[in-house]
């Protein structure tokens, strides 16, 4: 399994890099960490005539707290993610997210930003940076654009990111007190990849009335979403666990388009995103009292 | 069109020109000769190519030799040098002793992905170390030799600081 010969660059500064692009335009295929381009270009599923890596540029790599959000550098591993005292502390949803992907390799190597911009309908991110309301900003020649998680994903393996765009830095709220966050996941065995992944994010107020909930869904459908549906039989009313598995029936509304493959059937995928919902409101509910207290 | 890379590699530095496409196990056995370092599934799934890159595991069969340019890098060859005590490292010796391997293919991945783990954690739970293993597959061994490995690994390390 050896890719297909491809020309080679390797930008040290992102002016470098955007000026790469712009040059071999969609000839042009950018490297990150490679965990999800290198195995599809092992198996000839890409064959880029030119591969921009982005990995010597160090300033994309950093989370920081500025202006009440914490922002990460799109070539921020998932391991550098799993184990930031920054974000385990104030945006926990993000490591309890990463801990879940793929194995130690793979989060050694894996990048934030790659994983985002390449969209995969099962990888894990996608569902916590919608719960998260995370804004992702993308820089181009021209300068640069920040996009709403909601956004962002637009099909699969299609993001909102234009021709000449370059993914660099993903921003997500400090949670207020009394938040409670949680990422539940159905594996697929083999791959690790989610045939089900549920990210939830919850806020509890005066007498433990859910304040704010925001769910988001991967694995199911072609894209991941937020379930407006769940969030809305919960908002204001006074949690409990029967008001969570209430809600958690509407985790998959009318309209989605729902995903089928031989791990899983739609129907499956369907019965265990409720599942998992469930789960993950449950874990994020405990989490908000616990902090409450 | 080549592109010349330097990697130090079991304390050695390497200076080759290479193909922008070769992967970097293939960098590691074809081009160094160090067959130690295995080739399993291919798709970044077994394991069996795991080496230390700048002391994380990765699975050389997912990384291009030019990513690797300027990094430092200890396959299973070299690892016994890193044991500091001229024989084998602690944790080879722990699956010489406790039946880690049967046919030994998966092996040289399992014992860099452990050893990454003790680096992290000197003194990990069963629990823990099935999970810093799950990147690594074996078919041998129904794995609880290998946990067992690990475990009398991190014992004697512990053992040697005090």
């Amino acid at each position: 399994m050896i890719p297909a010969a491809f020309e080679y660059h390797a930008p040290k500064s992102l002016e470098e890099a955007l000026r790469l692009l712009n040059r071999h335009g969609s000839e042009a295929k950018l490297l990150a960490g490679g965990h999800s381009l290198l195995p599809l270009m092992k198996l000839r599923l890409a064959a880029p005539r030119c591969v921009i890596d982005l990995g010597r540029i160090h300033a994309l790599r950093y989370i920081r707290e500025e202006n009440g959000r914490i922002a990460i550098g799109a070539l921020t591993t998932h391991t550098e993610v799993l184990e930031s005292p920054l974000l385990r502390t104030k945006c926990p949803l993000l490591p309890q997210t990463a801990w879940e992907i793929g194995d130690v390799q793979v989060r050694n190597r894996g990048t934030i930003g790659g994983s985002l911009a390449h969209a995969d309908p099962a990888a894990d991110y996608p569902a916590a940076v919608l719960a998260l309301d995370a804004e992702i900003v993308a820089a181009s020649a021209d300068g640069t654009r920040t996009l709403r998680a909601a956004e962002f994903f637009v099909d699969m393996l299609t993001t909102a990111l234009l021709p000449g765009e370059i993914l660099t830095e993903v921003r997500v709220p400090v949670l207020p007190p009394g938040t409670g966050t949680a990422y539940r996941k159905l594996h697929q065995p083999a791959s690790g990849f989610a045939i089900v992944g549920a990210a939830a994010r919850l806020t509890l107020g005066s007498g433990g009335k859910v304040e704010r909930v925001a769910v988001g869904l991967t694995g199911v459908a072609p894209k991941a979403y937020r379930a407006a549906a769940v969030e809305k039989a919960l908002t204001g009313k006074k949690a409990s666990e029967k008001l969570l598995a209430e809600a958690a029936r509407h985790a998959v509304p009318q309209d989605v388009e729902l995903l089928s493959d031989l791990h899983a059937s739609a129907e499956y995928r369907k019965a265990m995103a409720v599942v998992f919902t469930r789960r993950a409101l449950e874990d994020a509910l405990a989490r908000a009292q616990s902090k409450k207290r | 069109m080549g592109v010349v890379i330097q990697v130090r590699v079991n304390g050695k530095t390497r200076q080759h020109e290479v193909e922008p496409r070769l992967l970097f196990v293939h960098y590691l056995r074809d081009v160094l000769g160090l067959t130690g370092t295995h080739i399993g599934c291919e798709t970044s799934l077994c394991g069996a190519c795991t080496v230390l890159l700048n002391g994380k595991a990765v699975k050389s069969c997912t990384l291009l030799a030019v990513q690797a340019d300027g990094a430092e890098v200890v396959t299973i060859e070299g690892l016994a040098a890193l044991g500091g005590n001229g024989g084998l490292h602690p944790v080879q010796e722990g699956f010489w002793e406790k039946h880690g391997l049967q046919c030994g293919y998966c092996t040289p991945g399992m014992i860099l992905a452990a050893v990454e783990l003790l680096q992290a954690n000197p003194k990990p739970k069963e629990e823990e170390i099935r999970r810093a293993l799950a990147g690594n597959l074996c078919r041998c061994t129904g794995y609880q030799h290998i946990v067992d490995a690990v475990q009398f690994a991190a014992k004697k390390m512990a053992a040697g600081k005090r």
